[in-house]
């Protein structure tokens, strides 16, 4: 910590208007824990991001200890979930998911209201680019996380870039808080 | 989902739009996405229609103005977007011309709303942006229906021969002529010159992108070598002696990539002539010469004819000897591999972030398998070369490392069949608009897949397998070809070409699209008995209400994609894109749980009624193939549906859904009205699932659906 403004892609160049990178794993365990609605989105890259556990999806299960954590996989990820018994998990296309969460009357998976604070991982670089883009856009009072291990601009705040090893000792260092926490 | 915070298109700017602010014009984002997507429309139509054009020129003085439009066999409706969008039943040549005048005073309307200081409400440029999807229906229309009243293309028949594709398809001992792009016309005229010359037993010819299923509808002798990501592949392989481009899709580097090949170049096009010298009305036999000592690595000539000779001649002459090709060897990649510095451009260049880093490090240990695992998965953009600070040439490292792949990949393919004839219509028309046909995919659009062409021929089979029909054109078509079973056997093989249930059918290059809009316009038009000329208000609520067709460009990437999709949603077909669609901007989502959004009238008594989420979104990205394989099943549901119809196609969702979600779908109780509607045999699940949403029978109504207040017949 902290990561690198280096972008997945080389032309996914950043805006006017930036994402700040953490400056350490407590930083990003401070504001999830702050939140008082956060959202985790799992996208379908989640089964191929190697972790500690063995894929981010593995990894991500763990968040579940903490009551206060709701998951929603994207694509078809929630099969993975369902693979590994865990049920607890919403399922939501990106898409329809991107749309609500621009929407301030959305009630949520749980009907309890809208996210105020949205963390993304394990998607395609580009795609997680364009929904940070349009929530940046259109739903300006969410703060969104990218938790990928490339510096995602049109977030809130990214993680940025840090070779895998790095990678891996942040993620479990933010889990295992949000977990022990929960 | 904004591609750029920023406006640039005049000089106030750069304008930063982000978030709530507005340029110095005063637009937002909203508005400037929109605008984009309109410019991007007016692109895509503006090319179909220029090519349209040019073709008709250039047939009318061939064939006369007078040529007959005999286009399909047992068919009276040969030109529905025409006849729909004019008002006109073309039957000549010469009344082709004011199809396209009408489409070119139209996109010069169009394009001039995206000037700085016109059109600025979002909504408005969407409206736009479908009115010149519906335009480029037309040109295409016009393009396609011209080329085969003249050029003797397939006239919808369902067995339409079966030619080669892919690159193992050529016989690189004879002179090999390579032709790219769309515009037919030069390359008809080379297949002509050999025929009358009796060479085709030394030439071959092979085309890549829709040039190439527009020869091999001409000629089932010409070979298609792949879909557009093929070029720098296929040039690099060292095959071609000469490459011909005409129009579209073109790479703009296609002269230096040639020249390391040892191969001239003939530009045909007055769109893109490459910086060649004009060599039109120069004696064939001194351009000849010019090209073979290499003189000029190519040459303009604006005159298909005289290409025909020029190619053909030229090509003898090159072919065995070109010197300066000299194809890279396993010693010599793994030498210039272990200079890689690790930089992770090359990843970082990539559309799809392959990890070609990792391949050339263990080509660096004399692993070429890495790179072999690349190629089917690569593109073709090259990006990665042009950022790599070393000059790796890694499209050739990919080849190299594919190697005996690429000599197997020859795949039989039906050439397009161009439309679908009326009697078709008649045949299967009850069928889907009652819903027993669970309905029409289009596999369209271009070669920008996320993971693979293999994955379009995966969505395909799900459906052929499933008694859907599938239509397909352009590289998809393509891409449909080149993937085989454990028995060799690829989908042309395992599944007819007919215009029904669980048919596949090719029906060409990109222009051909308008063939399968024109089949959901002659299902109203045959099978409903709607009027259809100048009737589109009409038609397209029909369509939308009724025809339980999908739209599906996995690889989209074109602007022409781009316009295509909106003339698809004008008719009220939803399209799903693969997740480089979402470049587009913008997607066209319904909220299935807003009552409200989904009322229609019922045309029997007037009364406005809740149909449920059908069709629930009309523009949408996928994630991931599997996400969408589902999506296209559930977006196949029509407010039209039969009991009997709505069964098959929700017992195909739910069974889809568990197959790739591992789960029942959580939203049956939008699409199920009634008990009738629920499939036989998940009775059980179904009704448990319906259950835990407080789900209650005939919510959802069963009307005779429109959206127009004209077309109700009585009002109690």
């Amino acid at each position: 910590m902290p990561g690198r403004p280096i972008t997945g892609q080389l032309a996914e160049i950043a805006g006017p208007r930036k994402a700040q990178i953490f400056p350490s794993a407590e930083v990003v365990i401070s504001l999830i824990k702050k939140a008082s609605r956060p959202l985790f989105v799992i996208g379908s890259e989640s089964i191929n991001v190697a972790t500690v556990d063995g894929k981010f999806v593995d990894t991500s299960i763990r968040l579940l200890r903490n009551p206060k954590m709701t998951l929603v996989a994207t694509g078809h990820l929630v099969a993975e979930f369902k693979k590994r018994k865990e049920n607890r998990v919403f399922s939501m296309q990106l898409m329809n998911l991107g749309d609500r969460l621009r929407d301030p009357i959305w009630g949520g998976f749980d009907g309890k209201g809208s996210y105020d604070l949205v963390i993304f991982t394990g998607f395609p670089y580009y795609l997680e680019w364009l929904v940070l883009s349009g929530l940046k856009s259109f739903a300006m009072e969410l703060s969104t996380i990218s938790l990928d291990r490339t510096y995602q601009p049109n977030a809130t705040w990214s993680i940025g870039y840090m070779v895998e090893k790095e990678w891996k000792e942040e993620i479990e260092k933010i889990v295992k808080n949000l977990e022990e926490s929960g | 989902m904004p591609d750029c915070d920023l406006c640039c298109l005049c000089t106030f700017g750069k304008c930063d739009l982000t978030g709530d602010k507005r340029g110095a014009c005063g637009i937002n984002m909203a508005g400037q996405q929109s605008r984009i997507v309109l410019i991007a429309c007016c692109m895509g139509a503006s090319t179909h229609t220029a090519h349209a054009r040019h073709m008709l020129d250039h047939l009318i003085e061939e064939f006369g103005k007078d040529t007959p439009l005999d286009v399909a066999i047992n068919t009276n409706v040969e030109a529905p977007n025409i006849r729909l969008v004019c008002g006109i039943r073309p039957k000549t040549l010469r009344d082709l011309e004011d199809a396209l005048d009408y489409v070119e005073t139209q996109l010069v309307q169009l394009l001039a709303a995206t000037h700085t200081g016109q059109e600025g409400d979002n909504i408005d440029f969407e409206s736009k942006a479908f009115h010149a999807g519906m335009l480029d229906h037309v040109a295409m229309e016009v393009a396609d229906i011209e080329q085969i009243a003249t050029l003797g293309m397939p006239k919808g028949v369902a067995d339409t021969p079966t030619t080669d594709l892919g690159i193992g398809s050529l016989d690189s001992k004879k002179a090999v002529i390579l032709c790219i792009g769309h515009n037919v016309l030069p390359s008809i005229d080379i297949i002509d010159y050999l025929m009358e010359n009796d060479l085709f037993d030394e030439v071959e010819v092979g085309g890549i992108c829709c040039t190439a299923h527009d020869n091999s509808r001409y000629n089932k002798r010409a070979k298609i070598i792949g879909p557009i990501s093929w070029q720098l592949r296929f040039i690099r392989s060292g095959i071609p002696d000469l490459v011909v481009v005409d129009e579209q899709c073109l790479r703009t580097d296609i002269i230096e990539e040639a020249k390391k090949i040892g191969a001239p170049v003939i530009a045909s096009s007055e769109k893109s002539m490459l910086g060649l010298p004009n060599r039109t009305n120069d004696d064939p036999a001194n351009v000849v010469d010019d090209l073979v000592t290499g003189k000029v690595p190519g040459v303009l000539i604006i005159n298909p004819r005289k290409v025909g000779e020029v190619a053909v001649k030229t090509v003898m002459k090159v072919h065995g000897n070109r010197k300066s090709f000299m194809p890279l060897t396993v010693e010599a990649i793994s030498e210039q591999a272990r200079k890689c510095r690790d930089c992770m451009e090359c990843v970082r260049a990539c559309p799809n972030n392959l990890p070609i880093n990792d391949a050339v490090r263990a080509a660096a240990n004399g692993d070429m398998e890495p790179l072999g695992a690349i190629y089917p998965l690569c593109v073709g953009c090259g990006r990665c070369e042009s950022a790599c600070p070393v000059g790796f040439s890694l499209i050739s490292f990919f080849n190299k490392g594919a190697e005996k792949v690429i000599q197997n990949e020859k795949f039989p393919i039906r050439v397009g069949r161009g439309a679908i004839t009326d009697v078709e219509i008649r045949e299967v028309g009850s069928p889907i608009v009652f819903g027993e046909i669970p309905g029409l995919i289009a596999m369209v659009g271009c070669a920008n897949f996320p993971a693979g062409g293999n994955e379009v021929a995966k969505i395909s089979e799900e459906f052929l397998n499933r008694r859907f029909i599938v239509v397909a054109s352009g590289c998809s078509a393509m891409n449909i070809a080149m993937t085989r079973d454990e028995e060799g056997l690829n989908l042309y093989q395992k599944f007819p070409g007919d215009f029904d249930a669980g048919g596949l059918v090719n029906v060409g290059s990109c222009v051909a699209n308008s063939h399968i809009s024109g089949a959901a316009i002659k299902i109203a038009n045959i099978f409903a008995k709607r009027p259809l000329r100048g009737n589109y208000e009409e038609i397209a609520d029909y369509i939308h209400n009724r025809v339980g067709a999908v739209g599906v460009a996995w690889g989209a990437m074109s602007q022409k994609a781009a316009s295509i999709a909106a003339g698809c949603w004008r008719l009220g077909i939803p399209v799903v894109v693969g997740p480089h669609g979402a470049k587009y901007r913008r997607m066209l989502l319904g909220r299935k749980e807003n009552v409200e959004d989904w009322k229609v009238f019922n045309a029997r008594d007037g009364k406005e009624v809740y149909i449920g989420p059908v069709p629930e979104h009309l523009f949408y990205t996928a994630e991931t193939m599997e996400e969408a394989i589902v999506m296209i099943a559930k977006l196949t549901m029509r407010p039209n549906d039969t009991n009997k119809g709505r069964a098959v196609k929700l017992s195909h969702y739910i069974d889809l859904h568990q197959k790739y979600y591992n789960t029942m779908p959580d939203d049956l109780n939008f699409f199920v009205r009634r008990l009738q509607d629920i499939p036989f045999t998940m009775r059980d699940e179904v009704t448990k699932a319906l259950q835990e949403k407080d789900w209650v029978e005939d919510e959802i109504a069963s009307p005779d659906p429109t959206l127009l207040d004209r077309m109700v017949r009585r009002r109690d």
